[in-house]
């Protein structure tokens, strides 16, 4: 299976061959995805160096200018440290474009908590009207990249290391029904859903997949959750996030909330992504342990 | 729209814009290089603002715009009575320019350092289309030059040849930080680095004009404390 951040060079480099009026600014990282991009296409294809602020700012101007532009880099360095850049010179300016990201949550964990970016989509979604979309696999990053790169609003695209084992038709808004249950409707966002039906096994719970965490369906969830709601969301930043958007679909009645998430805390320890998983409770046994203690307490 | 295109009109308009007097010096002091750059050297139509074929021009500092207003207003980019709301609720003028509320404005500004790369990218842009004959100019206060990001993209600029950019600095010596000597300062990053008399015209339409094809351009317009 092809790797997200390779899928995202590649995807990136289709579009750039068939639209002329696509763009791409890198600040270093990746770059070596990026070398047939960078021949075909020299004027489009830009890396500014060491420089998110630059980059981010740069990326503006290109969109500014008419371009449908791809910035990439890893989370912490896109969305948190220019963090100023992407609101201001794309979100107050009403600019169009795609931030691309790598990393995050802590997809290269030996690099340690520098490089860890669990809050990236909590302050993307602090950007009025930006779209955030987490692909599963990297078949799904590339239908969402292609039906959204010009589609004239901002999107916050997060490439994973982890992938699902298939392939769902995601879109923007869209929410997929998995399996029905009925103590608990479970929301799984992203690379997140393989090893949540498998920690779901023998439960009696519905399972929703999406890719969208901005729009999110909050009429779909209102559909399935019934009118006592327990709803959980699996979502593979810090938890909570998903939070606001949920209750914003069940605002007609009483509900009940919780989050398996990334724990709200610095991670200190160096190791592999599943190592982290596997501390933090992201693991198929650590989500089914949480899983059980909001049914319990639900 | 009747215009009087003239310098002594222009600050007649900004009388009207008051109740921001704190930007007072900001203003006044970029207004020679404004009124040249709009009356002599910038390609742009009132009647068509977002034309492809226009200069692009970024007042990065954002503050202290009435002088900017007035010049815009001025050369009929908007009603001249505008002005008289400046600041005022409904008003598109506020105390930091707005793309999307006043014609001719290329960028909401007014968070210090971001213009610089904005316009790089832009720079970008047009080459990559083939918009040859664009040229983009921003203009930096010698203060806002204290914020970092701006050094990213003086730094980047000469690397990627950006002939077509433009980086003028009014110099009103509001930094707590001296920022000059310019000329070694900016020429040791790769840039043709001019410096004039900020209330000279003269001085600052050659300096404007007269562009290296080789390297990014700064002029540095030169105001003097106390004479802003």
């Amino acid at each position: 299976m092809t790797d997200m951040r390779t899928q995202l060079a590649g995807t990136a480099t289709d579009l750039l061959e068939r639209d002329p009026n696509v763009a791409v600014v890198l600040a270093e990282i990746s770059v070596d995805r990026f070398e047939r991009a960078m021949a075909i296409a020299p004027d489009r294809v830009v890396n500014v160096g060491i420089m998110e602020q630059t980059l981010v700012g740069v990326a503006a101007g290109f969109a500014m200018e008419g371009f449908y532009t791809i910035a990439h880099t890893m989370a912490p360095f896109l969305v948190e440290r220019p963090f100023e850049q992407v609101k201001l010179d794309f979100g107050y300016q009403g600019l169009a474009g795609t931030l691309a990201s790598v990393g995050a949550p802590y997809d290269y964990g030996t690099e340690g908590g520098t490089h860890h970016s669990p809050g990236d989509v909590g302050v993307v979604l602090m950007v009025p009207g930006t779209d955030v979309l987490v692909p599963g696999c990297a078949a799904e990053l590339d239908r969402l990249l292609r039906q959204t790169y010009a589609d004239g609003r901002l999107t916050y695209l997060r490439a994973s290391v982890a992938q699902n084992d298939v392939a769902f038709e995601v879109a923007r808004g869209r929410l997929e029904v998995v399996r029905r249950g009925n103590r608990a409707t479970v929301v799984v966002v992203g690379p997140l859903l393989s090893r949540t039906l498998a920690a779901c096994e023998g439960l009696d719970v519905s399972v929703l997949y999406t890719a969208s965490v901005a729009p999110f369906d909050a009429a779909g969830l209102a559909a399935v959750a019934g009118p006592d709601p327990l709803v959980i969301a699996v979502e593979p930043f810090y938890e909570g996030t998903m939070l606001t958007s949920l209750a914003d679909g069940l605002r007609h009645v009483p509900s009940r909330f919780a989050s398996v998430g990334v724990p709200r805390r610095f991670i200190t320890t160096y190791g592999t992504a599943e190592e982290h998983d596997r501390e933090l409770g992201m693991d198929v046994a650590g989500i089914r342990r949480r899983l059980m203690a909001a049914l319990v307490l639900g | 729209m009747t215009t009087r295109p003239d310098l002594d009109h222009v600050r007649e308009l900004m009388a009207l814009a008051t109740g921001d007097e704190k930007h007072e010096e900001s203003s006044t002091s970029t207004l020679d290089a404004l009124w040249v750059l709009y009356d002599r050297v910038l390609r742009v139509d009132p009647a068509s603002p977002r034309d492809e074929a226009r200069d692009r021009f970024i007042l990065s500092k954002g503050h202290g715009p009435s002088a900017y207003y007035a010049v815009l207003a001025a050369k009929g980019f908007f009603p001249e009575g505008v002005l008289a709301g400046f600041l005022e609720w409904g008003n598109p003028l506020g105390s930091h320019p707005d793309r999307n509320q006043v014609p001719g404005v290329e960028a909401s500004t007014g968070s210090l350092g971001h213009g610089l790369a904005l316009a790089v990218g832009s720079a970008l842009a047009l080459r990559a289309k083939g918009s040859l004959n664009q040229r983009v100019v921003v203009l930096c206060g010698d203060a806002e030059l204290n914020e970092g990001s701006n050094w990213e993209s003086i730094l980047l600029a000469p690397h990627m040849h950006l002939t077509n950019l433009t980086l003028l600095v009014i110099d009103n010596h509001s930094s707590s930080i001296p920022m000059g000597p310019w000329e070694p300062r900016l020429g040791s990053f790769g840039w043709d680095v001019v410096v004039v008399d900020g209330h000279e015209q003269d001085q600052l339409y050659d300096a404007l004009s007269d562009r290296s094809h080789e390297r990014p351009n700064a002029v540095v317009a030169d105001i003097p404390e106390g004479e802003w």
